[in-house]
């Protein structure tokens, strides 16, 4: 489903990524671990067609396509979606309203008749039940207000509401207590299956208790530097997390 | 101050007053040669004054006769046809054409008991029993409101009863429509004891019209009245718009100013409130989306006398192209206003390297245990929520077209009367690309 090849990522001038090579294959989920800056955020952003960054070599396909050719919001109804770890707040603006836009331009673009107000209603309430958000937050504007959490399992309704081939979770579990933790595990193992494919960033094995990747690849100063599977999570999990600053664990396992 | 010898001084007065509303009455020929004799000794105000610093009026000046005309064309036929929809909405509608009342078009036969609204210019020709005072303005807060007093041809004379409710809002459509035409409206809004009206005052100019209005509106808001006026401007894009809106507040009343400004080549709205009793409530809200080369200024000024009264101000404006916004927000605690509580916010978004906004909020307090707060930003659309709103499949252009409509959504919110509000949301949307798909879905 996703094939990168040996990307190179700049901001500033800076290089970030350092020659990425990644194969996702539908069906799958693939955990990306690694210390801070070591490129994890830039790598799902740009995924998502963030156009501060800038392509220097390497390609990346996604269903056999140039995704790097395309726009966000084509990427987006071509079935790419981002969950932010920073979502962001739009005043003003009601999730509900955000929600509906959504939806409905994806819809658009797959020749499919929009929702009306009812049937929108009626989906958005039952999802909002599974990841187990206040309705009161459909009518606030986005994110405005919420709270770490709150935000967190926004983004999950958003995964659940669009239904992407590919989704891309980025740090969705920083900051979360052990509930909220599972509510997410939950609302992302829902929506595991044969045609989807979930790329999950996180700095802790804990998410991984709860989703069961089938793929590990370590990230670090911009280039991944092992790859294994379930166990290797764990294995990063033993050695403690000194090695986020120094890398020499890295190197060790490596 | 030197006055400069000018075209418009050209006009002589006493020509004028012949075919203007109220000649055979001596003490208003009076009052409006005394007006204009105020108006031509101190002239067209220049930038050198700090009020107009940032305004240029020397497009009236330039445009030769300021006399109103005596005979109003017949209503454009797209006037006649928002006059009917209103009509439809119940509204109790007043037209007026180049500043004159149209009454065909108006509907203001079903008001309740308590309620006067009257055309100003039959006011004046017939026994007026309009006080002397509210005609000669007490306070001039501008000298365009001499220039006004002078020219007046009609307005609308609105006087509720104490402890009358009017449910439906008084709805006053103002249109132009011509080449060179002076349009020079006066609305008086006298609010009895625990009264309560909402006046809106809608502007709307033809494509062509080549319009300078100057508009007087003067409020009194009786002991726990509650007023709430809209003004919503959409001049053609060659017109001049210059206006002022005063407001007096009694005890325990509540006033609110809402200032809509969509288009108009140059508009000029100075807003005062004097809050002159305890327990006073003002709030003042503005939302304008400007474009191209248009010049938008906004003057307000609260005037806190009594103690214990509150304000509240709330500004935000759009700026695209190499329109220019003003906004100076004056707030006056006085000597002796112990316990005033006042906030004032102005936001600006600029969509476009061109545009520029001035802006500066002024608080000058003489009193003591007073809580008066500001706050000001000037910006531009965030990247990471247009990346944001992109990520979930919204082209550039409709995400664009939600933040803006997310920016000025804080006061468009706020707006009581749902027709107004709608309007005001599409006048908006119109304005934004891909606004349907966004109208589409609120």
């Amino acid at each position: 489903m996703l094939s990168i090849k040996n990307l190179h990522v700049c901001i500033d001038g800076k290089e970030i990524l350092r020659g990425i090579n990644l194969d996702v294959k539908a069906g799958e989920v693939h955990a990306i671990m690694g210390p801070n800056a070591s490129g994890k955020s830039t790598l799902a952003q740009l995924l998502a067609g963030r156009e501060i960054y800038k392509v220097t070599a390497g390609s990346v396909h996604y269903l056999g396509r140039d995704l790097l050719a395309m726009s966000p919001e084509r990427r987006a109804c071509e079935g790419v979606f981002l969950a932010f770890q920073y979502p962001v707040e739009i005043p003003g603006v009601s999730n509900a309203l955000f929600l509906k836009t959504a939806l409905n331009a994806i819809r658009k673009y797959h020749r499919l008749p929009e929702l009306d107000a009812m049937d929108f209603l009626t989906l958005v309430r039952e999802r909002m039940k599974r990841v187990g958000m206040d309705e009161a937050l459909l009518l606030r504007a986005v994110n405005e207000g919420f709270s770490g959490g709150e935000k967190k399992r926004n983004e999950i309704l958003q995964l659940n509401i669009l239904q992407p081939r590919l989704a891309i979770l980025d740090e969705t579990d920083s900051g979360l207590d052990i509930d909220a933790l599972k509510l997410v595990a939950d609302g992302v193992n829902d929506m595991r299956g044969a045609d989807r494919a979930i790329i999950l960033v996180t700095h802790y094995q804990r998410l991984l208790d709860y989703i069961v990747p089938d793929a590990v690849h370590v990230l670090s100063q911009g280039c991944i530097v092992k790859s294994g599977g379930a166990d290797l999570a764990k294995d990063l999990e033993r050695h403690g997390y000194n090695w986020l600053e120094t890398g020499d664990l890295i190197k060790q396992i490596a | 101050m030197h006055v400069q010898p000018q075209s418009w001084q050209n006009v002589e007065l006493s020509l004028v007053p012949d075919a203007l509303a109220g000649h055979d009455s001596p003490w208003i020929l009076a009052a409006r040669k005394t007006a204009f004799k105020r108006f031509s000794e101190h002239g067209f105000p220049t930038k050198r004054e700090e009020e107009w610093k940032y305004t240029d009026v020397s497009l009236i000046s330039k445009r030769g006769s300021l006399a109103p005309d005596n005979i109003p064309p017949d209503a454009p036929s797209e006037a006649k046809l928002l006059a009917w929809a209103l009509s439809g909405e119940g509204m109790h509608l007043m037209v007026f054409v180049n500043g004159h009342f149209d009454s065909e078009l108006s509907t203001i036969d079903d008001l309740p008991d308590g309620v006067q609204l009257s055309s100003l210019a039959d006011m004046l020709d017939g026994d007026a029993n309009l006080p002397e005072s509210l005609f000669s303005q007490q306070h001039e807060h501008t000298i365009f409101a001499a220039l006004n007093n002078a020219f007046v041809t009609d307005g609308a004379v609105l006087k509720i009863a104490p402890d009358t409710v009017l449910e439906t809002p008084i709805y006053l459509f103002l249109i132009a429509s011509g080449h060179g035409v002076a349009i020079y409206p006066h609305i008086i809004v006298m609010a009895g004891e625990n009264s309560s009206a909402t006046v809106i005052e809608h502007y709307m100019g033809t494509l062509d019209a080549h319009n300078f209005t100057n508009a007087i509106t003067q409020i009194n808001v009786g002991a726990g009245a509650k007023i709430e006026h809209c003004k919503l401007i959409q001049e053609g894009p060659a017109a001049l718009h210059i206006a002022g809106v005063h407001a007096e507040q009694s005890k325990d009343s509540s006033f609110t100013s809402r200032s809509f400004v969509f288009s108009g080549r140059s508009v000029r709205n100075d807003i005062t409130s004097s809050l002159n009793e305890t327990g006073c409530l003002c709030t003042f809200d503005g939302l304008y989306l400007l474009d191209d080369k248009q010049h938008v200024d906004h003057h307000t000024r609260i005037d806190h006398i009594a103690p214990c009264c509150t304000s509240r101000e709330y500004y935000r404006g759009i700026l695209d192209g190499e329109s220019r916004g003003v906004f100076n927000g004056k707030v006056i605690v006085h000597h002796g206003a112990n316990q005033t509580d006042a906030h004032q916010t102005n936001h600006h978004l600029l969509l476009s390297k061109q545009a520029e906004i001035d802006t500066k909020p002024q608080l000058e307090i003489f009193a003591d245990d007073v809580k008066c707060t500001h706050g000001a930003t000037v910006g531009q659309l965030s990247d990471e929520g247009l990346f944001y709103l992109r990520s979930r499949g919204l082209d550039a252009d409709t995400a664009r077209s939600v933040l803006i409509y997310g920016f000025a959504n804080d006061i468009i919110n706020r707006i009581n009367t749902p027709y107004l509000r709608q309007r005001i949301e599409h006048l908006l949307l119109d304005r934004l690309p891909q606004g349907d798909m966004v109208k589409e879905l609120l």
